[in-house]
């Protein structure tokens, strides 16, 4: 029956998830479960999520699990979210770490749940128009997610009309986008700054390098403490000294054993390595 | 804080005219920008106008103009709410003196948005 799933199901599910993405599913979520996974059922010609699950259960994990995995952790994304982290990262971190940089000219930064790019973007749009003396540096901007479909979208740089209305200031609009169709899509130059790479955060993680500014942005709250733990100081490995670690707005690295410590500028919190 | 919701359709205004007061608004209306100006002269404190591009008597744009050009509206910041979608035309709206645009159509997420990035607090 549509919009219900079976106790069996749902736990079946939830262990798809906790073992592939490490997100915890609570009792309670089954509503997620059904909102997120009718529109794959649709789409794979299945009546309804026990259809999809039996299929799931039918076969070895292929594509199929893929797009469950995916449309169970691809999250609302929005421009500029928070507006605050940015704002100080506009004023404050990134002249910091610039000035830093001076002489090697080079700024590395990891988006590290980028869903469909609207993340790496506010930051690639942020860098070129506030910090044009930046044109003869060496900027790498990585964006990985756990999705391959929401990092296709955001490869793309195609946005809809009301994705396009969630956050994003009319004017960086104006400068950075132009019409395709009935959608928008981000400027070349833009995209160009950013390397979409698929990532699991709670998995093995490819050599990425080191970075000066890492984002972890609402995605941790998906984690249990134990996987929190581990994936922050997995980030913290690949820190620079003097880098900068954001979270979300609403969360933070409380009950979780780190050798960064939290530094506030104005209302948002960082972390960066504790020194020595 | 006031605010004022300029649209030509009655039905477009009662929907801004909701989102803004379950935000904390006193929320005035007109048809057209000359009713506008109007409500602006009778209601001294509007700090904010939602504005329709398209309408009778004096569209968006003139009635951005028209509040641009008189200091003593200089504080109130506009938002035009409109349903053109061309990048040009949007630009325009901004060098005439919108301080923010959003295309039609519009959910209460979005409206407040627009009002976070203009620097107009809400509540709740």
């Amino acid at each position: 029956m549509k919009g219900v799933i079976e106790a069996g199901d749902f736990a079946f599910l939830r262990d798809l998830v906790m073992r592939e993405a490490a997100i915890v599913l609570e009792p309670g979520k089954e509503y997620l479960a059904s909102t997120r996974l009718e529109p794959v059922a649709r789409k794979e010609g299945l009546e309804d999520v026990a259809a999809l699950v039996r299929a799931l259960r039918a076969q070895p994990r292929g594509k199929l699990h893929q797009a469950v995995i995916d449309a169970m952790t691809t999250n609302e994304t929005l421009w500029f979210r928070d507006a605050h982290p940015f704002e100080t990262l506009k004023q404050s971190v990134l002249p910091e770490l610039i000035e830093k940089r001076a002489a090697k000219k080079s700024l590395n930064i990891w988006c590290s749940a980028a869903s469909t790019g609207q993340e790496p973007y506010t930051l690639a749009m942020i860098l070129r128009d506030n910090f044009p003396n930046l044109l003869n540096w060496k900027i790498r901007i990585v964006a990985t997610d756990i999705s391959n479909a929401a990092l296709d979208r955001a490869r793309s740089g195609l946005y809809t009309q009301m994705e396009m209305g969630r956050g994003l200031p009319a004017s960086y609009m104006v400068k950075y986008f132009t019409r395709a169709g009935v959608d928008y899509q981000i400027s070349q130059e833009i995209r160009a700054k950013v390397d979409f790479k698929v990532l699991n955060l709670a998995g093995m993680w490819p050599y990425l390098g080191t970075f000066d500014l890492v984002l972890i942005r609402n995605v941790l709250i998906y984690f249990n403490q134990e996987t929190k733990g581990e994936i922050v100081n997995k980030a913290a490995k690949i820190l620079e000294p003097d880098g900068y670690l954001m979270l979300g707005s609403t969360e933070s690295l409380l009950n979780i054993k780190t050798n960064l410590e939290r530094v506030m500028h104005d209302k948002t919190s960082c972390y960066r390595p504790k020194a020595g | 804080m006031k605010a004022l919701v300029v649209d030509d359709s009655r039905a477009m205004r009662m929907v801004l005219k909701k989102m803004m007061t379950t935000l904390g608004f006193e929320v005035f209306e007109a048809a057209h920008g000359i009713e506008g100006l109007a409500q602006l002269r009778l209601h001294a404190g509007i700090g904010v106008a939602l504005v329709d591009w398209n309408m009778p008597e004096m569209d968006g744009l003139e009635f951005v103009k028209a509040l641009r050009a008189d200091h003593a509206y200089a504080d109130i910041r506009i938002c035009m709410v409109s349903a053109e979608n061309d990048m040009a035309k949007i630009a325009r709206a901004l060098m005439m003196g919108a301080d923010e645009y959003a295309m039609k159509p519009v959910t209460k997420e979005i409206i407040v948005e627009k009002l976070d990035i203009m620097g107009v607090p809400v509540a709740g």
